[in-house]
């Protein structure tokens, strides 16, 4: 079976009048269908230029990115991309935010709007529907803005630390929805988070970035078998705190 | 007892606050009046030449004399009516060309010395060279208007586009958006408190345009009563045209203020 996402050998520079910053440098893994990936790596590692790179936004210097064994796409919309914030638009109601993605595809109707009604009445957010995005608490927001990345049917997440704008019981509860919607789902995910309990206790595999400019160096295996599968659990593992040293490590040594 | 307590403290506290929110009205009021009273008093009095400053009394029956005739109806109407019609452009010219500004980083740069220059040239000084150029009507009055505003609108909503949050024009593109979903989803709307208070000053430098135009090029609206009425020293054709002035600029902006209101809801 072909890997959902190939990356191979990308490099990619930041150019100002001041000289020129290699921010990734021969990044290469690959990600298999239905799998969850943690990246995480010092603050400036170009965690979030890789997510743009893999999005699309940007074009890499070096190297090539495969989505089903196909160069990507650039607008395709089978990649959903979560932001840190959530960025619902005030003057919008959550459904209307909701639809954003949609209306710029050009994919809204009477079919797309009821798929999209259900799909925030399953997320808890269907009392809120004419709502304002202030009405909201952070983690409602959230899953609003999940909802909006959603409602496209996209293959592959890019999450880009998108629970670091939230308190830490509000995170903790919103990352254990959301990776268990990811899941239940069969969706293929990439996240970024400088928050390495949260990696491991969502993540198959834990990719670590070195500092700028950011090369992988290591990628970890998670296991913790099927009684521990949400993040919450997960924590409880007695593997957990294994696991957090031996990628702690990782992220001790320097080159 | 103790437990209406809290509720007699918030009465009084209210009782407190409206009798405050009285006391400004009224005294407002009685500011005005005293004003007014002053005024005619002395030029009752022969303190002052009521032919040079014209007394309240004399305004209201030049008011009256015009209300019947129906010409105050007509100067203050073309006057509005100039303010109201250079005020729509400055605000079309003004969104247009912002967008236009902030889609072509190239435009922008090439233009904003130029822009700033215009921003602040003092705009009276065209109205000569309007004149020779468009002829003594209203298109002058109107071009001078749109002269007055639009440098400044153009400007202020060009720095508020370039402001908008790059993460939400990156929420866009991540959706598979082109530039033209980030200025339609993002920039405009996000964008409409910024431009509901540039028209709130834009209203008021149209009306300071049209007056300037109608000084120079008219014979009809509330300038032109004011500069006919100094030549010919009827002093209380000008006072009144100031007043009616006044009203009109108070009634314009509250206008802009409603809207904002309804917006906002």
């Amino acid at each position: 079976m072909k890997p959902k996402l190939e990356v191979c050998g990308v490099s990619y520079s930041y150019h100002s009048l001041e000289g020129e910053t290699l921010a990734l440098c021969d990044i290469s893994f690959t990600v298999d269908s239905g799998e969850f990936i943690a990246v995480v790596g010092p603050s400036g590692c170009g965690k979030s230029t890789l997510l743009s790179l893999l999005r699309g936004l940007i074009e890499p210097d070096e190297g090539e990115i495969f989505v089903d064994g196909a160069p990507r796409v650039k607008s395709s919309s089978d990649i959903g991309y979560m932001l840190q914030r959530d960025h619902l638009f005030e003057w919008r109601t959550i459904l209307g935010n909701a639809q954003l993605g949609l209306e710029i595809q050009g994919k809204l109707n009477s079919t797309s709007t009821e798929k999209l009604r259900n799909m925030l009445n399953t997320y808890g957010l269907g009392s809120f529907q004419n709502a304002r995005p202030s009405e909201l608490s952070g983690g409602m927001r959230q899953r609003a803005a999940l909802v909006r990345t959603l409602a496209l049917e996209p293959d592959l997440l890019l999450l880009d630390e998108p629970f670091s704008a939230l308190d830490y019981q509000t995170r903790l509860s919103v990352c254990d929805d959301i990776s268990s919607i990811i899941k239940s789902t069969h969706k293929t995910a990439i996240l970024i988070t400088h928050d390495l309990s949260e990696a491991i206790s969502v993540a198959d595999r834990v990719i670590v970035l070195t500092s700028r400019p950011g090369r992988v160096k290591s990628i970890t295996p998670i296991s913790f078998g099927d009684i521990y599968k949400r993040p919450l659990e997960r924590r409880n593992s007695p593997d957990f705190s294994y696991y957090f040293n031996k990628v702690w490590k990782e992220l001790q040594i320097h080159d | 007892m103790i437990e209406t307590h809290p509720t007699l403290a918030q009465q009084e506290f209210i009782a407190r606050e409206m009798l405050h929110r009285r006391n400004v009205k009224i005294l407002r009021t009685a500011l005005l009046i005293l004003l007014l009273a002053l005024w005619e008093l002395c030029a009752r009095l022969g303190i002052i030449n009521d032919f040079i400053f014209s007394s309240p009394s004399r305004i209201v029956i030049c008011f009256v004399s015009m209300v019947k005739d129906g010409s105050i109806f007509l100067h203050t109407g073309i006057t509005v009516m100039e303010t109201l019609v250079s005020f729509a452009l400055v605000v079309i010219v003004g969104v247009l060309t912002a967008i236009l500004l902030w889609s072509s980083r190239s435009v922008s740069e090439v233009l904003e010395p130029y822009l700033v220059m215009l921003n602040s040239l003092p705009k009276s000084a065209l109205a000569p060279i309007l004149i020779v150029w468009l002829g003594n009507n209203i298109k002058t009055i109107i071009v001078a208007a749109i002269s007055v505003a639009v440098f400044g609108c153009i400007m202020t909503l060009h720095t508020g586009f370039t402001q908008t949050d790059p993460d939400k024009i990156k929420l866009i593109y991540s959706l598979g958006g082109k530039k033209k979903d980030v200025l339609l989803k993002v920039l405009l709307p996000g964008s409409v408190p910024l431009l509901i208070s540039n028209m709130k000053v834009n209203i008021g430098l149209c009306l300071v345009g049209v007056i300037i135009g109608e000084f120079l090029a008219a014979n009809k609206g509330l300038g032109y009563l004011i500069i006919y009425g100094s030549q010919v020293f009827k002093m209380d054709l000008v006072v009144m045209s100031i007043v009616i002035l006044c009203v009109v600029s108070a009634i314009l902006y509250q206008g802009i203020a409603m809207l904002e209101k309804r917006i906002g809801k």
